[in-house]
């Protein structure tokens, strides 16, 4: 049977490790069995810029970025970002948030307004078919570091996409330095618990 | 083994593959990663030069010496080392010469966007270029093959969204070391071929044309160009990731996909006219197939359906193929059923995010904005932006930042630094190609313009370009005022080693260069080193030289914190003292958040360099740093 294409999109702030999920993300999807492709633009500003990684699994992939309206899974890692990129999630999407906001410049200089979340999120439900809003900033300050964030909302993401959590957990334990493995399993393990909790 | 690696990685284990023992190259995104995954297989010998050109120079070195070697540089880079290009096409390689050219459609992070395929024309050379990355290894072989076939060295180009997307190749498990030839070796000498004298470089140019003759003969029929059958109406033409996007649009067309991106093969683009209705060329930028094959008498499209400007995506091919009729449009995906909204936050983060209106479902309500509230429904396209700024921790920032308090006309440079120019510190009014600035200033000083100039370099950006513009000041008796941002590291690009680190590429140890001693010798006696946190000593130093009519060099040093990782405990922020009088805020550092009434410090992102510490008024940012920082 062929597979079916499942694109992603991460999207946050330079810092917020976007890019370690991304990686996350691509080998998990090649031990499933998916032809993978990853695009991600790096190069000014390596702190505090938007940045965005962009994850295609499928049967075969030719492009690694997405298209607009095709997307299937977008992971937000600050609101703003996520608000962005809604145009990219195909109709009936899932969109995955951290509740968190980190003011861009316009807005510290005054000339810009942050957007309320009840904006944000009706925004997001134009298009999403299911909005999942995850404290995931929070949990990883409990967890003692903020940088853990991104294991989380891929924890809630393994839940939503129903796979293996040890798939994900095998995978994490590879990429992650061994010192922070067990960090990030238990990131990732409240992730998958406050996913199973509101997806079923 | 199986492996996604980016395209840069892919080119520079292909230069391995290829047993290519020694690569040179100078940082520049979106190219910087070739050299650096190439410099980490065993037994290879890697260099960062100082510039392109110099690098380009290194390369024919050790390919006149006999070896295989490879030159990587991004687009704007072989416009620095295009003389020496120029100059090798006509004498020619003896050990295979590959240059790696990474453009940047689009410009992510570039000042232009310029089309590499072009020098295939006008310096007269092969341009070879991969679609992901499994062919940019492969290809990377290829290029050498070729460049010793024909003897002539050629140009492999990728772009940004290739060298950065990581796609999936065949590795080897196991790494057999190279064996870079360190043994004494005897030099060859042809100066007949090797000195391009009018007597000699007459009969080059004419070998020159007839290599790239039987090179478009050689074309037709090669590994790297190939028709992939499809349907009869259209014939798609199309290279590099250019050849993805139209993968994904037009599935069922009949594809000429070009690996050799110059010269072109003038018989297949005849052979495809012939199986379809109607040839269509994808190419990103210039329109090169385009002009060739119209040349041809074949009546091919290309630019009256996709833009000349910016880069490609596959939707971006899809729009304007839609709206040429050669494609239909899509059934739109219809929605199931009212969205659903999944809250895991605590009860009040719940209430705030549905805004008190309703339940979320009929927030959504119309999709139309009608159903939540009475405020209009957000536009993505007019969301606040988050434009690139200095990073929290730069120590180019206090430097800007006074610049900005003496309102000096600084002509800037292309860096990190050029970050100097963004609101709020709106501290820089110039920026043109690598090492311009010192020029440029001198240039105005000539004129006559007297409002505080002051050119501003890095200084990786200073020893690529900036040695000659600098002495030009001296010898001419210039009166300009140069400031050289010493972080220690090309940390635009990525942190790479320079001459002012004091260690190679390859890690070993080197002799650091004095900016200082260099300015001195090059007869500037006005010469003074700063510490850019210390805020009243680069006033009054930065007022001295800005006022002083003597030519001058200052020289910031602070090593880049990203590289070597200092971070220090955020400060906080008395809120008792603070009353927002926005000082902090025209420091422009991302971490400091406007509150209406007060400031706030955002742990995650500030890099506790206490700067802000420094500048606040009132004393109402608190440091918290343990080692006696800033007060
Ligand atoms: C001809 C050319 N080569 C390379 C680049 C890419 N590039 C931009 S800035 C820069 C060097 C930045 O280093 P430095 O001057 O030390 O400043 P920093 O970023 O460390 O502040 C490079 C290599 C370019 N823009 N133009």
């Amino acid at each position: 049977m062929a597979l079916e294409k499942i694109d992603f999109v991460l999207a946050g702030v330079g810092g917020q490790g976007t890019i370690l999920a991304s990686d996350i993300l691509v080998e998990v999807g090649l031990e499933a069995g998916y032809d993978v492709k990853k695009s991600e633009v790096h190069g000014m500003a390596q702190r505090g810029g938007g940045v965005e990684s962009q994850v295609r699994w499928g049967e075969k992939v030719y492009s690694a970025t997405v298209e607009k309206g095709e997307v299937d899974f977008l992971l937000g890692f600050e609101m703003l970002e996520v608000a962005r990129w809604i145009d990219f999630l195909k109709p009936g999407g899932d969109v995955i948030v951290n509740r968190y906001r980190i003011p861009p410049p316009p807005v510290n200089m005054g000339v810009a307004k942050y957007p309320d979340e009840s904006e944000i999120q009706r925004l997001l439900l134009t298009r999403a078919g299911r909005l999942v809003w995850v404290g995931a900033t929070d949990v990883a300050r409990e967890l003692g570091n903020a940088a853990l964030s991104g294991v989380v909302l891929l924890g809630v993401l393994a839940s939503d996409l129903g796979m293996e959590h040890d798939l994900w957990l095998g995978v994490i334990e590879r990429l992650v330095p061994e010192r922070f493995v067990a960090l990030n399993r238990e990131a990732f393990s409240r992730g998958t618990a406050i996913g199973a909790e509101m997806l079923v | 083994m199986k492996k996604l690696l980016s395209g840069n990685e892919a080119i520079g284990y292909g230069a391995y593959l290829a047993g290519c023992g020694y690569g040179v190259g100078y940082p520049g995104t979106p190219s910087t990663e070739i050299l650096q995954s190439y410099s980490t297989y065993p037994g290879v010998h890697a260099e960062w030069a100082t510039n392109e050109k110099v690098a380009l120079d290194v390369a024919t070195g050790i390919s006149y010496a006999g070896e295989r070697v490879f030159c990587t540089m991004k687009h704007v880079g072989l416009n620095v080392a295009a003389d020496s290009l120029f100059s090798i096409v006509f004498t020619g390689p003896r050990g295979g010469l590959v240059v790696a050219v990474a453009d940047d459609p689009g410009m992510h992070s570039s000042q232009n966007e310029q089309d590499t395929r072009q020098y295939g024309r006008f310096a007269k050379l092969p341009v070879v270029e991969p679609g992901d990355s499994a062919e940019g290894a492969e290809f990377m072989r290829a290029a050498f093959e070729l460049s010793e076939q024909f003897k002539t060295p050629v140009i492999m180009r990728s772009v940004t969204r290739l060298s950065h997307s990581r796609t999936p190749l065949e590795v080897m498990d196991e790494l057999v070391p190279l064996h870079a030839a360190h043994e004494t070796v005897k030099y060859d000498r042809a100066p007949s071929q090797q000195i391009p004298l009018p007597m000699n470089a007459r009969r080059m140019h004419r070998e020159v044309e007839q290599k790239m003759l039987d090179i478009s003969a050689w074309a037709e029929d090669c590994e790297l160009n190939r028709i992939e059958p499809g349907g009869s109406r259209l014939g798609i033409v199309a290279s590099g990731i250019a050849y993805q996007y139209a993968r994904e649009v037009f599935p069922d067309a009949t594809f000429l996909k070009l690996g050799l991106a110059y010269p072109l093969p003038n018989d297949l683009f005849h052979t495809l006219a012939g199986m379809v209705d109607q040839v269509v060329v994808v190419e990103e930028l210039d329109p090169i197939y385009e002009h060739n094959i119209r040349l041809l008498g074949i009546p091919a499209r290309g630019k009256d359906i996709f833009p000349l400007c910016g880069e490609f995506s596959t939707e971006l091919v899809r729009e304007h193929a839609l709206a040429a009729g050669l494609i239909e449009a899509r059934v739109p995906v219809s929605t199931s059923g009212a969205p659903i909204v999944i809250n895991g936050l605590p009860e009040d983060a719940a209430a705030a995010v549905s805004g008190g209106a309703g339940d979320a479902g009929d927030t959504a309500g119309d999709g139309n904005g009608n159903g939540g509230g009475d405020l209009a429904l957000l536009d993505p396209a007019t969301l606040p932006g988050r434009p690139p700024m200095l990073c929290p921790g730069c120590a180019h920032r206090p430097i800007f930042y006074v610049l900005q308090r003496l309102r000096a006309m600084v002509f800037g440079d292309i860096g990190c630094y050029t970050l100097g120019a963004a609101p709020p510190l709106n501290a820089t009014h110039t920026c043109g190609a690598m090492g311009a600035g010192i020029g440029v200033v001198h240039g105005t000083d000539l004129v006559g313009v007297k409002d505080r100039t002051v050119a501003v370099i890095g200084d990786s950006t200073f020893f690529h370009g900036g040695l000659p513009p600098l002495v030009n000041i001296a010898y001419n008796k210039g009166v300009s005022t140069v400031i050289v941002l010493d972080n220690r590291i090309t940390a635009m690009t990525g942190h790479q080693a320079n001459p002012g680190t004091g260690h190679t590429m390859m890690g070993e140890e080197s002799p650091t260069v004095s900016i200082e001693a260099v300015a001195r010798a090059f007869g500037f006696s006005k010469v003074d080193t700063l510490d850019p946190y210390d805020l009243d000593e680069v006033r009054r130093v930065l007022k001295d030289h800005l006022d002083s009519t003597e030519p001058s060099v200052v020289v910031a040093r602070y090593n880049c914190v990203l590289q070597t990782k200092e971070r220090n405990a955020a400060p906080h922020v008395d809120l008792e003292l603070c009353n927002n009088c926005g000082t902090c805020l025209n420091i422009g550092c991302a971490p400091i958040i406007n509150r209406g009434d007060h400031v706030e410090i955002d742990d995650i992102l500030c890099n506790g360099c206490d700067y802000c510490v420094t500048v606040c008024p009132r004393d109402a940012i608190v440091s918290n740093r343990t080692d006696g920082g800033e007060e």
